[in-house]
């Protein structure tokens, strides 16, 4: 747990970058800060390994007070990851990651291991070990950046804006990784965003901080898109928070259509006579996962993937609301595809079932909750 | 050019303590011993300034103002202010090496902090943020990052030392300078151009050693796969950290 005790950094010129911080980051989560730039977020994150010292105030982990450590010590145990990962060019990939282990004295050999063990972690292949970082990508290179963060296993980990300076496709895949991994590893992680929707994805709880360092919200995400204590924090959470917010909603059962399936090859006079008046039909392949929808009555010769209308996304059965919604809204055939768990086709459903049950679980919420009681 | 091979040419002027060997022997001492000196006082002074920023305007104006004082002037006035405080040839030796040294400190500075104040600032701040200490960040991080163009800067300097070491004959000792002094004396032309070729031909081949052991010692991870092409390139970019300098 790491604990902000009215913690305040004032710069000599009378700036004020954070003012009387009061948050708790709990144990095994990952507490994100957001804000528009110059609220502090990053300043609040590197009083906590003390690369700034707060004017005020005390940072406490666990029970122990940073102040009164050695700094390079605090340091060694808490995972640092930075926007432009930082790795030493003059190191190989398998060197940069050993770094901490090799400040804390570890042998050579377990040091290399280590390393080897922690790309595999992060979804680098070894091979990557014995080359520099100028030959990596950035997304390859935050991946080495977060291993080496991680090199010594450290309880907390620190991350300023890992992930923004890869494009959206990498970015993505980057934070389901992360997710994924801090499934297995726990860790309390205290992460610095500026991009609301990178904290809403990330966050076990979000705290929204205002330009002077304030903070304005702390909750979790869903809390924070559905009851946004002032006018500031609405905004930030940005408009279609609504529609956002069922993302944290699970899916409940709802009845699924059957629905005439077609293959890639087969024939325009098959499809046609199989779909009957419906003008879209819905092709699949071998394993029956969806591939998309193809148009009955333009379709010639034979179903290609050339002819497949690919707008629609496409919703799991153990999905969100958003996901359900969503799929239902993207799709041309207005039926939303919806698969099984293991990406085999499950049937469609229709926007306004998924409203039915949105509205029947927005009932159901109000009954069990008196009006009124919206906390923050 | 005919001269020249004549008197490059001929064994008599390769033998014995005015042959060309011994020349080149005392040339090399004496470029050696002033960069030495010079690397010893402008390495870890232009590391430091660029570690800490501290002093950053002094390194910069006075590595400017140090490339105009002119060597030879210099070297009478040290040859005039020490002279009569050392004895034997020591009178001579010491005042040439303060000039050379001073003519070399400048590159050598200017590469040395403008290398560590050029090492990405994000690698620094993992550095510290991983919990190395200052000196730790300085001799793991940032002189290995700063080695290209602290390589430059005395590769520069070695260029100008060899160069303006002729100067010594100018003072009665010896080194490549007497081939050009002496052979003035008796207007021997083919003797001060072959003097002038050599001294030529001596800096390119220490910068030849130099450029040999750079690739070795900088990490392949700061040259990269563009190795073959950058090859030419740290002499260059010490002229404009230089230039961008003074």
């Amino acid at each position: 747990m790491i604990r902000f005790d009215s913690v305040s950094k004032e710069y000599p010129d009378g700036t004020v970058a954070v003012g009387g911080l009061e948050m708790t980051a709990p144990t095994g989560k990952i507490t994100v800060l957001v804000g528009p730039s110059g609220c502090g977020k990053t300043t609040s994150l590197r009083m906590i390994n003390r690369m700034i010292e707060p004017t005020s105030g005390r940072i406490w982990i666990d029970d122990r007070d940073t102040t009164t450590m050695d700094a390079a010590e605090l340091r060694r145990g808490i995972g640092y990851v930075i926007q432009q990962a930082g790795l030493f060019p003059h190191r190989t990939v398998a060197a940069n990651i050993a770094t901490v282990p090799m400040l804390l004295g570890w042998d050579r050999k377990k040091a290399r291991a280590r390393a080897l063990e922690l790309l595999e972690r992060v979804g680098l292949p070894t091979s990557f070990a014995d080359r520099y970082p100028s030959q990596l990508s950035g997304g390859q290179q935050q991946r080495v950046g977060v291993a080496r963060a991680l090199a010594a296993d450290p309880p907390v980990m620190l991350m300023d804006e890992p992930f923004s300076a890869v494009d959206p496709v990498v970015r993505d895949q980057l934070q389901d990784e992360f997710l994924r991994l801090q499934g297995d590893l726990g860790k309390t992680i205290v992460f610095v965003t500026h991009d609301i929707d990178e904290a809403i994805k990330l966050g076990d709880q979000v705290a929204v901080l205002r330009v002077g360092g304030k903070l304005a919200q702390i909750a979790e995400p869903a809390r924070l898109l559905g009851h946004p204590v002032d006018d500031f924090v609405a905004d930030f959470v940005g408009r279609d928070r609504g529609y956002r917010g069922l993302g944290f909603q699970r899916a409940p059962k709802l009845p699924l259509a059957a629905e005439t399936t077609a293959r890639l090859g087969d024939s325009a006079e098959q499809v046609r006579a199989a779909a009957g008046t419906e003008p879209w039909t819905l092709v699949v392949d071998e394993g029956r996962r969806p591939l998309g929808w193809v148009n009955t009555e333009q379709v010639a010769g034979t179903v290609s993937s050339e002819v497949l209308h690919r707008g629609g996304t496409v919703a799991s059965t153990n999905g969100t609301l958003r996901n359900l919604l969503d799929a239902a809204l993207s799709s041309p055939a207005r039926r939303g595809v919806v698969v099984d768990e293991d990406g085999t086709f499950a049937g469609t459903v229709l926007a306004h079932q998924v409203l039915d049950a949105i509205e029947s679980e927005r009932a159901a919420a109000a009954a069990a909750q008196p009006a009124g009681s919206a906390a923050r | 050019m005919n001269l020249v091979l004549t008197w490059l040419t001929d064994p008599a002027h390769w033998a014995g303590e005015d042959g060309v060997p011994h020349r080149i022997l005392e040339h090399l001492t004496y470029s050696a011993v002033a960069l030495v000196i010079a690397a010893i006082i402008a390495i870890p002074l232009g590391l430091y300034v660029g570690h800490t920023g501290r002093g950053k305007f002094l390194v910069v104006n006075v590595a400017g103002a140090a490339r105009a004082i002119p060597s030879l002037g210099l070297l009478f006035i040290m040859v005039l202010l020490l002279g009569p405080r050392l004895s034997g040839d020591a009178a001579f030796v010491v005042p040439c090496l303060v000039v050379l040294a001073v003519l070399a400190v400048p590159p050598i500075l200017a590469g040395a902090y403008a290398g560590v104040e050029e090492v990405d600032a994000s690698a620094r701040d993992a550095a510290k943020g991983m919990g190395m200490r200052g000196l730790q960040v300085l001799l793991e991080v940032e002189l290995p990052c700063a080695l290209p163009l602290i390589f430059s800067g005395l590769r520069s300097a070695t260029l100008q030392v060899v160069a303006t070491a002729t100067i010594a004959a100018t003072v009665g000792l010896g080194g490549l300078g007497r081939l050009l002094i002496d052979g003035l004396a008796v207007r021997d032309f083919g003797q001060m151009a072959a003097g002038a070729v050599l001294v030529a031909a001596l800096a390119l081949a220490v910068d030849l050693i130099f450029a040999l052991v750079q690739r070795y010692a900088v990490s392949a991870g700061l040259t990269g796969r563009r190795t073959a092409s950058r090859r030419s390139r740290p002499k260059a970019s010490a002229d404009s950290t230089l230039i961008t300098i003074s």
